[in-house]
């Protein structure tokens, strides 16, 4: 867990990067700090590590105000991911991802087996281990790069715009690729980004920044459906529906499928039938739903998880998830 | 008037007449060069470290470097003759102060170049500052360093001929009395053997540089 109270930085020449930030990011999720240049999101996440020191207030780290951590100590103990990769070329692959567990001198056994565990994670081939960072392209550079990041099992995760120079089916890759692997490691993550769409698409809750200030601290959809003022707005841009059909998924707006006897119902059959370019997946976005829905000559369309069908989608449910909220 | 033909003849013949002499002075030579060059490496590279380290000792220590590389290294051999004398002593120091500036200028350039990105993030990573040095820095630029060692290495080989002026010894015994004697193959069996020497040794480091570049090959290998 990571708690920002009251906390004001003042470079040395005089320049208030962030002013009086309070935040709360709670254990295991993931935060996005994002904002425009110069808004002060990467300053917030390098107090964190003590990269910058705040001049007021306090930043708790697991509780503890982690300016009375050491800061060496506290640094091995949180993961860190930056833009320009940053690999050590004269290192192998295997080598950089141990990095971390080798300052904390752990067995030779324990960190060969934890390099094997993190490239299978990252899915990357096992002979990888002894090759050279510059041999790899950018892509699977940063795979290694969050690799090492992971290698100490960190409890906390910092990703300065991690994605940030890729291109960009590479970058969309390794986002959808970290979402996996952030269900299933349970570490609390600290993500600066400038790009809107990344910050709602990877985070749990959002800051948004403005100079040196967090003007909205909210989760996407409620930052989508109600942006608290003018900078938001502009900040999300104007076709925030659009935005907000590509973090809704199936699932919310299916109706989920009644008990009925086997063999019932012709739009199940037709899934059968049909094959997976018919059925939509429950984790798929509404985007793809809708896409699909107007190129079908069905209404309706199955829903389905692990080859089962689970629910129907229409138009109509997603229109009635945007229309004038009756209940919910 | 001799050809060119019959000088080589005479010189190989010279050479071979007087070799256990010229096992003699080569081994001078080449315990000249590498005690000073060995020196020089310990002292500049230490004092390269200390240069990135501290931006404002970088100026006064690449100046004393700088002024060390200008003055003729016949002049530095004139200055060490008052006060160190004659013999070995003053030719090693003289030499020493000659092969400092090539690895103190690529121990600095070196040590900076590495990527700023890559000492955030092993600064980032908890690696404290000798860390940070031993591990990051100083592998990453060990390539460069050790080209400047190289460069070194053989200007040194080349200025080791004037400590004969000091009583150093040397091959230089043989190629500058040769030439007050007008001893055509006493010079040129003391000028190509030394020649020879330099190119020896360049090659033979360039093999070592090339290795330690390996361990870090260049972007020529991007993967697709």
């Amino acid at each position: 867990m990571i708690e920002f109270e009251n906390v004001t930085k003042v470079y040395p020449d005089g320049t208030k990067a962030i002013e009086e930030v309070s935040f709360t990011v709670e254990e295991g999720t993931t935060t996005v700090l994002v904002g425009p240049s110069g808004c002060g999101k990467t300053t917030s996440m390098k107090l964190v590590n003590r990269l910058e020191e705040p001049t007021e207030g306090t930043v708790y780290v697991d509780g503890v105000d982690n300016m009375a951590q050491d800061r060496i100590d506290l640094r091995r103990n949180i993961g860190y991911v930056i833009q320009e990769i940053g690999l050590f070329d004269h290192m192998t692959v295997g080598e950089n991802i141990a990095t971390v567990p080798e300052l904390r001198e752990w067995e030779q056994s324990r960190i060969d087996e934890r390099v094997d565990e993190l490239l299978e994670l990252m899915d990357l081939p096992g002979n990888y281990r002894d090759q050279y960072p510059r041999e790899l392209s950018g892509g699977q550079q940063q795979r290694i790069g969050v690799a090492r990041a992971l290698a100490a099992d960190p409890d906390i995760l910092l990703m300065d715009e991690p994605f940030g120079a890729l291109d960009p089916i590479t970058r969309d890759n390794l986002q959808d690729e970290f979402l996996e692997i952030q269900d299933r490691i349970n570490t609390t993550i600290l993500f600066v980004t400038h790009s809107i769409d990344e910050a709602l698409k990877m985070g749990d809750q959002i800051a948004i920044f403005d100079v040196g200030e967090i003007v909205q601290y909210d989760t996407p959809t409620e930052i989508l459906q109600n942006p608290k003022n003018e900078f938001v707005e502009n900040f999300i841009g104007d076709n925030r529906t659009f935005k907000q059909l590509a973090i809704t998924t199936v699932e919310e707006v299916m109706e989920p499928r009644e008990e009925r006897p086997p063999g019932d119902g012709d739009v199940i059959s037709a899934a059968t039938d049909g094959g997976d370019d018919y059925a939509i997946p429950a984790d798929a976005s509404l985007q793809v739903a809708l896409t699909k829905l107007l190129g079908s000559e069905d209404p309706t369309l199955p829903v389905v998880r692990d080859g089962r069908v689970v629910g129907t989608v229409s138009e109509r449910h997603v229109r009635s998830y945007f229309g004038p909220t009756e209940e919910s | 008037m001799q050809s060119a033909v019959s000088t080589v003849a005479e010189s190989i013949q010279f050479l071979s007449e007087n070799f256990p002499e010229f096992l003699q002075l080569l081994q001078e030579h080449l315990l000249l060069v590498i005690i000073s060059e060995i020196t020089a490496i310990a002292i500049a590279v230490p004092l390269g470290v200390l240069a990135v380290r501290h931006e404002r000792l970088k100026s006064p220590i690449l100046s004393i470097g700088n002024v060390a590389q200008t003055v003729p290294p016949l002049a530095i051999i004139a200055l060490m003759f008052p006060v160190l004398g004659l013999g070995f002593l003053p030719s090693f120091v003289a030499l020493f102060i000659y092969a400092l500036l090539p690895v103190l200028v690529n121990t600095i350039t070196g040590l900076e170049d590495v990527e700023e990105s890559t000492i955030n993030a092993a600064k980032g990573m908890g690696m404290t500052p000798y860390e940070r040095l031993t591990k990051i820095r100083f592998p990453l630029a060990l390539p460069v360093i050790f080209a400047g060692i190289r460069t070194s290495m053989v200007i040194n080989v080349g200025t080791a001929y004037l400590a004969f002026f000091i009583g150093g010894g040397g091959l230089g015994v043989w190629v500058i009395s040769g030439i007050n004697l007008f001893n055509m193959p006493q010079v040129l069996a003391g000028a190509v053997t030394g020649a020879l020497l330099a190119i020896t040794l360049d090659i033979g480091l360039a093999v070592i540089e090339s290795r330690i570049g390996t361990a870090s090959p260049d972007s020529s290998q991007v993967a697709a």
